[in-house]
């Protein structure tokens, strides 16, 4: 049935398309066509988008573009389509073509939405893809290049074969070649063409090519076969390699979330031996001052709206420090030397805080965009590197170098030291031991708050958010001992390489489950951590 | 735990308050006991509060249109809200407190599958009745519980058949959070699948903890899996929290919806309220209803949400379609049954059929579950679903018949057989120890 009116449309496209019109009433007649015969009628405008491919229009690209962003309407009495405009309440009706509005021509209340599916959606790109093979833009070329080579399409070769003859690029130059070659492959090609072509493909070195090489072994010529075999072979084992490296890099950027959670409650918990449990609460408020950052440059300045998570950083360390200092005023000061206490009123201060930003913020997630340099993804070898995870790490190294030179080269981190260690002698010596606390506690805090600033970029920023952090937290500061932040550093990351070589031969819950094994049997042998404090500080 | 309960309190006592002012210009001689007490049990603070507040929210408007009407048999209803807090011993607490303590006539409640499980006994103990509005497992029917989510034949086999034969598929990677739910269904659709002659090599299952925040591994075997040269499709299972980081490194590694779909079950706008959809345009949910609906039902629904909850933002799902319905089929069949007790409404239940917000009706089954119209939607860039597809109403059916454990059993709550596990084979009632998985 749907090929029949598939077919039918078409057979109207091409009818429309032979009789001698004005060049404008046949475009609208093809951008007609576009609705089919029905609202699910996707086959029909899947055919009727080739159609007006096929024509060569020059306006064709600025139609498919409206029809993927959904801004094509159609009216169900007449079938005509129009370009949507103005605003959700009050929306305005055009001619695509002409662009001149005929609004009072329809009832806004009928029109429907011109939808598409996945299929006509990769016709579009397909489309596109085609028009922009030949573009002056070097990224928009090779994305087009790409999408060749992965729907490897016999109908391009031609297509393919003219941009590889103008292409100068060599990155373009090579998804090219590729796609030449998968396509020949797959086609009725020589056996030296084929011979070639396996070469050019193995060279990529991918799972893709194993996939493509996969597929070619069942219909190529019987000579073939061991050779394709023998290269699919080389590129798994090289592939097991970089799997290695992948494994690696995962571990690191899962590492450097953990210590970012954890940095700050080394200070509060391994420094100054607080048991805090609203130290989750601290990564979630910081995460939702970036959400507040973030809608207030939005609205002011939407030109920097990019780098709003950089103008957040600072706001969210001063934000939760301040929160930090006022929790330790308030509260935490009261109950030094009771880690039962204390673990209980932060337990009950972490749900105050919580439901307190509930009421604030709603239950819901809220969005923190991600700012366009943090967004997808680029290749090192067979290796794929998202860039907000890059961005991540980097961060958190830099955050624990600044903490090193805080606690080791200034006065303010000198003074606590000394109050952490002695506090009756740091007392002696003239330092205002309370100040200190209240100091030391900010820091922790505003530190968690900028660790919440990078979490709002991998997880929901939800009044949860700080709860799904502190068991780790907790386990990382635990496993690297007690009061050394280099501890914190090499446990954490030991942690997320250790979960990530787990991951795919255990699964993600067992995995979990291993490492919770194994720090506890960890933690039975050295008590203290891998990195214990010796000599005096350790006896307290 | 002091908190919640005075919160809790504060609720009751806000609650009450706005009964009270509500029912008295109307009933100025009426006792204050004179009221038709619904409780609603959904968690409003803790890890599920993300998605259950709005249900609570849903059933506050529902109720207060109700009263306005004039209420039902001439009384006010009185909303009595507790907070199960996300703990599923709490949520069967809570349960026993709202049935003995507040003697509600009907409870509106539950999200996942394991509170669910934990409230069933109390209701069955205390005769009490429980509407339940989110799409589960199935193996299940209790007489005690009228379930108006969906049951899988509503959306699990639905979506499979779409990305079966529209979309192609060939490679399957079932996605889920490691509980009941997901496990359940995926079992089905395993099953399903090598009736239709997916072979072993070609599923691939794979589980992560609740609230799980590091996809990368996943994402990176999902891409390996899906790239040996056949359709791939993902059939995401994934509940609650763990689903934005799950999108979100989706986007990152570049998996498009026209290479790698996923086709999600525990996602509806909510979900996608704090995610950036542009990179996810063209993946796939299945629900029973979605916010772009085009029907006046709808539209008239969606205003009265947003003019009670007094933000133009706030969007609606499935699960609030949900207790719509099943609010209304309780309305209807106590004016039918004349009273609110527990046996003649459930009795006067079966064979009701209210509106849904598709332009449809949804009937309540002799099985305790409801016909539903299937709707297959893609996500756009402004976090709302396309419906793709639409399938008209199918009946809900508790034991799937694609589990060799299941396969005999129906579900029959009309007199004289009331048996929620009838063997078809052996003509014997499996009695209550066989109900649940």
């Amino acid at each position: 049935m749907r090929k029949l009116v598939a077919f039918l449309v078409l057979v109207a496209c091409i009818a429309i398309s032979g009789v001698t019109q004005a060049d404008e009433s046949r475009l609208g007649g093809m951008i007609n066509a576009l609705q089919g015969s029905g609202e699910f009628d996707f086959a029909g405008r899947a055919a009727a988008v080739r159609a007006l491919v096929a024509s060569g229009d020059p306006h064709t690209a600025k139609i498919l573009n409206e029809l993927e962003n959904g801004q094509l309407y159609a009216d169900p009495d007449s079938n005509d389509i129009y370009l949507q405009g103005g605003t959700d309440d009050n929306p305005t009706y055009a001619d695509p073509v002409t662009g001149a509005d005929e609004t009072d021509q329809v009832d806004p209340d009928s029109m429907v939405k011109v939808k598409i599916n996945n299929d006509v959606r990769s016709v579009i790109d397909d489309a596109m893809n085609q028009l922009t093979l030949m573009s002056p833009d070097h990224d928009a070329r090779l994305k087009a290049a790409q999408a060749m080579l992965t729907q490897a399409d016999p109908r391009n070769l031609a297509l393919i074969d003219k941009a590889i003859a103008a292409e100068r690029s060599a990155d373009v130059l090579r998804a090219l070649k590729a796609a030449q070659a998968v396509i020949l492959l797959n086609t009725n090609a020589t056996y030296a063409q084929k011979d070639a072509a396996i070469a050019t493909i193995a060279a990529q070195g991918d799972q893709d090519a194993i996939g493509i090489l996969t597929e070619a072994m069942a219909n190529a010529p019987a000579e073939l076969k061991p050779d394709i075999r023998q290269h699919i072979d080389a590129i798994n084992r090289s592939l097991q390699l970089w799997g290695i490296g992948q494994n690696v890099w995962y571990g690191i950027s899962l590492g450097s979330v953990l210590l970012l959670a954890a940095i700050g409650l080394a200070i509060t918990f391994g420094v100054m031996g607080v048991i805090n449990m609203a130290h989750g609460e601290m990564v979630m408020l910081g995460a939702y001052s970036t959400y507040v950052v973030q809608n207030l440059i939005g609205s002011y300045a939407p030109g920097l709206s990019d780098y709003s998570l950089i103008a957040a950083v600072p706001v969210a360390f001063l934000f939760t420090g301040l929160v930090g200092v006022a929790i330790e005023r308030g509260l935490i000061r009261w109950l030094y030397g009771r880690p039962l206490e204390t673990l209980l009123a932060t337990w009950g201060l972490s749900l105050i805080l919580q439901q307190l930003v509930r009421t604030l913020f709603g239950a819901s997630n809220v969005l923190v965009s991600p700012p366009s340099w943090m967004s997808g993804s680029f290749e090192l070898g067979q290796m794929q590197i998202t860039w907000n995870r890059l961005v991540i790490v980097i961060f958190a190294l830099v955050i624990f170098a600044i903490l090193q030179l805080v606690l080791n080269r200034t006065p303010l981190g000198l003074q606590m030291r000394a109050v952490t260690q002695n506090r009756r002698m740091a007392s002696a010596m003239g330092i205002r031991t309370p100040f200190v606390d209240a100091m030391t506690f900010g820091l922790g805090s505003g530190i968690a708050g900028m660790a919440g600033v990078a979490l709002s970029q991998i997880d929901n920023v939800s009044p949860n958010l700080g709860q799904n952090y502190i068991i780790d937290s907790f386990m990382v500061v635990v496993f690297g001992g007690v009061g050394n932040l280099w501890g914190t550093l090499v446990g954490a990351l030991t942690l997320g390489i250790a979960n990530k070589f787990l991951e795919p031969y255990a699964g993600a819950v067992l995995g979990k489950i291993l490492i919770l094994v194994f720090i506890i049997l960890f933690i039975q042998r050295r008590p203290r951590g891998l990195f214990a404090l010796k000599g005096r500080a350790a006896e307290q | 735990m002091d908190m919640r309960l005075t919160r809790r309190r504060l609720l009751l006592g806000a609650a009450a308050a706005g009964a009270t002012l509500a029912v008295r210009p109307a009933f100025a001689a009426a006792a204050a006991g004179d009221t038709i007490k619904i409780g609603i049990l959904h968690s409003l603070s803790g890890t599920m509060a993300i998605s259950e507040t709005t249900l609570k929210d849903v059933m506050l408007m529902l109720i207060a249109e109700q009263n306005k009407k004039g209420g039902v048999l001439g009384k006010q209803l009185e909303p009595v809200v507790v907070d199960p807090a996300s703990d599923w011993p709490t949520f069967a607490e809570k349960a026993r407190e709202l049935l003995s303590v507040d003697k509600v006539s009907a409870v509106f409640g539950c999200w996942t599958s394991a509170s669910r499980k934990s409230v069933l006994p109390v209701f069955e103990e205390l005769d009490g009745l429980l509407f339940y509005p989110v799409q589960y497992e199935g193996q299940e029917s209790s007489r005690n519980i009228i379930y108006t989510g969906a049951a899988p034949n509503q959306q699990a086999i639905p979506a499979v058949d779409y990305l079966m034969n529209d979309v192609g598929t060939k490679r399957w990677v079932l996605e889920g959070t490691d509980y009941v739910y997901p496990r359940t269904t995926n079992q089905i659709l395993q099953a399903y699948l090598k009736l239709k002659g997916v072979a072993d090599e070609d599923i691939m299952v794979n589980y992560t903890p609740f609230s799980f925040s590091d996809w990368q591994t996943e994402v990176g075997k999902i891409k390996a899996f899906g790239s040996a040269g056949k359709k791939t499709a993902v059939v995401s299972t994934i509940n609650g929290d763990a689903n934005v980081p799950f999108y979100k490194e989706l986007g990152n590694q570049g998996i498009k919806a026209t290479d790698i779909p996923v086709m999600a079950f525990s996602v509806g706008e909510e979900e996608l309220a704090g995610l950036d959809t542009k990179p996810l345009v063209g993946h796939l949910a299945a629900w029973n209803y979605f916010e772009s609906v085009d029907a006046p039902a709808n539209k008239r629904f969606i205003r009265d949400w947003h003019s009670y909850i007094k933000n133009d933002k706030r969007v609606t799902n499935d699960p609030m379609e949900a207790h719509y319905i099943g609010f209304n089929a309780w309305v209807k069949a106590v004016e039918a049954a004349g009273t609110t007790k527990v046996d003649p409404v459930l009795d006067a239940l079966i064979g009701v059929a209210v509106p849904n917000l598709s332009g449809g009706f949804a009937t309540v089954m002799p099985n305790h579950h409801i016909t539903k119209p299937v709707f297959i939607g893609e996500i756009q860039g402004d976090g709302q679903f396309d419906i793709v597809k639409a399938l008209p109403e199918v009946v809900g059916d508790e034991w799937s018949d694609y589990l060799p454990a299941s396969k005999d059993l129906i579900s029959d709550w009309r007199k004289p057989l009331s048996c929620g596990n009838f063997n078809v084979v052996t003509d014997k009632c499996g009695g209550a120890a066989a109900t649940g998985t």
